[in-house]
């Protein structure tokens, strides 16, 4: 046992203060949900999480229609931005020049930096517009048998709203993503093309395979972004309480509808239902961070091995 | 001797002092109010510099909420408070209307110019989502020449908790029964059709952008953004536009209770246009000496001279009988 000098002592017991404070803060955060929201917990009980009704005037609650937006447009935008996000990474980190590299890492950075209301404005103005002249027109022709891409085109909806939410987590996915290719140590690819693998064969078996750990750490943090993003999505979904398995149609998520009403909430069950809304919104954010950590344990068979 | 006279003077100078400084008073609440009262504060102060005032627009539900809990000293909200909030608060608040204004339906209907005329029924059907066409009958019967498209009806509504909501869900609970049973009136209620756009700029961009849609924007907003607005029927039957001058005649033929809480939207008025609707300040009856001074001072100033800087902004004046009478319920107030 070696021994312990009193100042090592003092720095670990303040060190300790900060973890400390982060729990303290979540679970503070938690009671203060539960709590202020128990007007709302009593009334309606688990029923709030399917009902399909949203009436403040009658003062009937139900979130389902909002969990299913936040579902949708996170899920779509993952989809639209993972092999974009990752592919970028690889031709960064891979193939690009390293002055090309630099510069466009530069622009990644800098997309991030961007503030999602600004986001919004373009998605109104440019995006939106678009959607309605170009993209759904020609989804709703040569795949409108698909239940995805059917009723009426507003250019507004659940795939505007998903398109700009991709874009916003995209420069995440590319930012983690290059860092943990670069960090697949060099022997690895260098031996692969010693035993003849092609390019392709390199990136594919080795440098994915060894970064795929950091890499869906880098899609959680992006899923986790696309949760929360409230203000470019609020700007362009639709707003609309409607549960429709159509792309096309207005529909609202959770921090929208949180962004929308809270400031005019007259009664106190309102007010309550809204901050049940905002518990919904934390366990729904803590309940993806616990299946994320699982899906890396599944992937790095055992939880020993998680580095990231 | 010498000792208790130089506390005397200390405490003189003190007293000064304390009159000297100047008063800050504290009020929040409705957004839509919050450029006629920047406005307001910005022309007072000019020539009462020993007031001061701090406003945030954080909504009229915020503004009832904090006034209620008294940690602003006046609140500002577009819909009156309901009995149930009155009795919540720790004293008796009065409602002061304080400026009026008119909320415009706008559309976008490519070929079709300024000037579409809409009934109660038309309006509350749209929006119900029964009337879905823009040749609809009930719309060509009443718009005879206008060349109306069969496109279908994009319908434009606030998905923020607002006070213009508030005032036109009232108007189409006073127009029409369905829409009262259905949706009722507040400042955020369960649309039955239609996209929701964050803001007066939200829904003025969902208009612009979709060819066929309709909505409602402040009359200020829509003047601001060119936008086409339609003449409502009103209750006397004739197509009025939205003005100040119309906004304002909407007050002239409402009933108007001792307690203010009135609503002026569907006026009696011949000239009235019907979708209009006011903004009350919240105090107290009884205030401290200083603070509620300053305030009354300063309602009274600006229900009357204040009202002209404020019609060069869209906001309706109050007409002079409604001022007379909230001249005299100042006089009740106690500080």
């Amino acid at each position: 046992m070696s021994r312990q000098d009193t100042s090592d002592i003092v720095f670990r017991r303040i060190l300790a203060v900060f973890p400390i404070s982060i729990l303290i803060l979540v679970a503070g955060i938690f009671f203060q949900l539960v709590s202020a929201s128990l007007p709302s917990l009593q009334k309606f009980g688990i029923g709030f999480l399917f009902h399909t009704t949203w009436d403040p005037v009658a003062e009937n609650f139900g979130a389902l229609p909002f969990i299913y937006g936040t579902c949708v447009t996170s899920l779509v935008a993952l989809l639209l931005a993972v092999p974009v996000g990752v592919g970028v990474a690889i031709f960064l980190a891979e193939y690009a020049h390293p002055k090309v590299a630099k510069v466009i890492s530069i622009l990644v950075d800098l997309l991030a930096a961007i503030p999602s209301v600004i986001y919004g404005l373009w998605g109104i103005f440019v995006l939106v517009p678009y959607m309605r002249n170009s993209v759904q027109p020609f989804l709703g022709k040569y795949f409108g048998f698909l239940p995805f891409f059917q009723g009426p085109n507003y250019g507004v909806g659940f795939l505007a709203a998903s398109i700009i939410l991709a874009i916003i987590i995209i420069p995440f996915i590319i930012s983690v993503a290059r860092e943990v290719i670069l960090a697949v140590p060099s022997v690895y690819k260098e031996s692969a093309y010693a035993l003849g693998a092609t390019r392709w064969e390199a990136i594919w078996d080795i440098v994915l395979s060894y970064g795929r750990v950091g890499i869906l750490g880098a899609v959680i943090l992006a899923l986790g972004r696309a949760i929360g993003e409230t203000m470019a999505v609020t700007m362009i979904i639709g707003n609309n309480v409607v549960i429709s398995p159509s792309l096309f149609s207005p529909g609202y998520t959770l921090a929208s509808v949180l962004a929308n009403e809270f400031a005019e909430a007259d009664t106190n069950m309102y007010l309550s239902a809204l901050i049940e809304i905002g518990l919904v919104l934390f366990l729904f954010s803590i309940v993806v961070n616990i299946l994320a950590r699982f899906l890396i344990w599944s992937v790095t068979k055992g939880p020993s091995q998680v580095i990231k | 001797m010498k000792k208790i006279l130089a506390l005397m003077v200390a405490m003189a100078m003190m007293t000064s002092l304390a009159f000297a400084d100047s008063t800050l008073i504290n009020g929040a609440g409705s957004t839509f109010i919050y450029p006629a009262i920047t406005k307001w504060f910005d022309e007072y102060s000019k020539t009462n510099p020993n007031v001061q005032f701090n406003y945030q627009a954080i909504g009229s539900g915020g503004g009832i909420k904090q006034v209620t809990s008294k940690t602003v000293d006046f609140g500002a909200t577009d819909g009156p408070m309901t009995m149930d909030q009155m009795t919540q608060a720790p004293g008796r608040i009065y409602h002061i209307p304080m400026v009026m204004g008119a909320v415009a339906v706008a559309y976008n209907i490519p070929g079709v110019g300024k000037g579409l005329k809409l009934t109660p029924e038309i309006l509350a059907g749209i929006f119900l989502g029964k009337i879905t066409q823009w040749n609809d009958p009930k719309i060509t019967e009443q718009n005879p020449g206008v060349n109306l498209p069969s496109s279908s009806i994009v319908v434009a509504h606030r998905s923020d908790g607002s006070g213009t909501s508030f005032i036109f869900t009232d108007y189409l609970s006073s127009v029409s029964s369905d829409w009262k049973g259905k949706v009722g009136k507040g400042t955020s209620v369960n649309w039955p059709v239609g996209l929701g756009g964050k803001g007066n700029e939200g829904v003025s961009g969902l208009l612009k952008q979709s060819p066929g849609s309709i909505g409602y924007v402040e009359l200020a907003y829509a003047k601001e953004n060119n936008l086409t607005y339609a003449l409502l029927q009103n209750k006397s039957g004739n197509f009025i536009e939205p003005t100040i001058d119309s906004t304002s005649k909407a007050a002239e033929g409402a009933n108007i209770p001792a307690d203010f809480r009135f609503s002026i939207v569907n006026s009696s008025n011949p000239d009235a246009y019907p979708i209009s609707g006011t903004t009350w300040l919240l105090i107290y009856k009884q205030m401290d000496s200083v603070k509620g001074k300053a305030i009354v001072d300063f309602i009274r100033w600006a229900v009357t001279d204040g009202q002209k800087l404020t019609a060069a902004m869209d906001y309706a004046p109050l007409p002079a009988n409604l001022v007379d009478l909230i001249q005299k319920k100042l006089d009740q107030v106690k500080y």
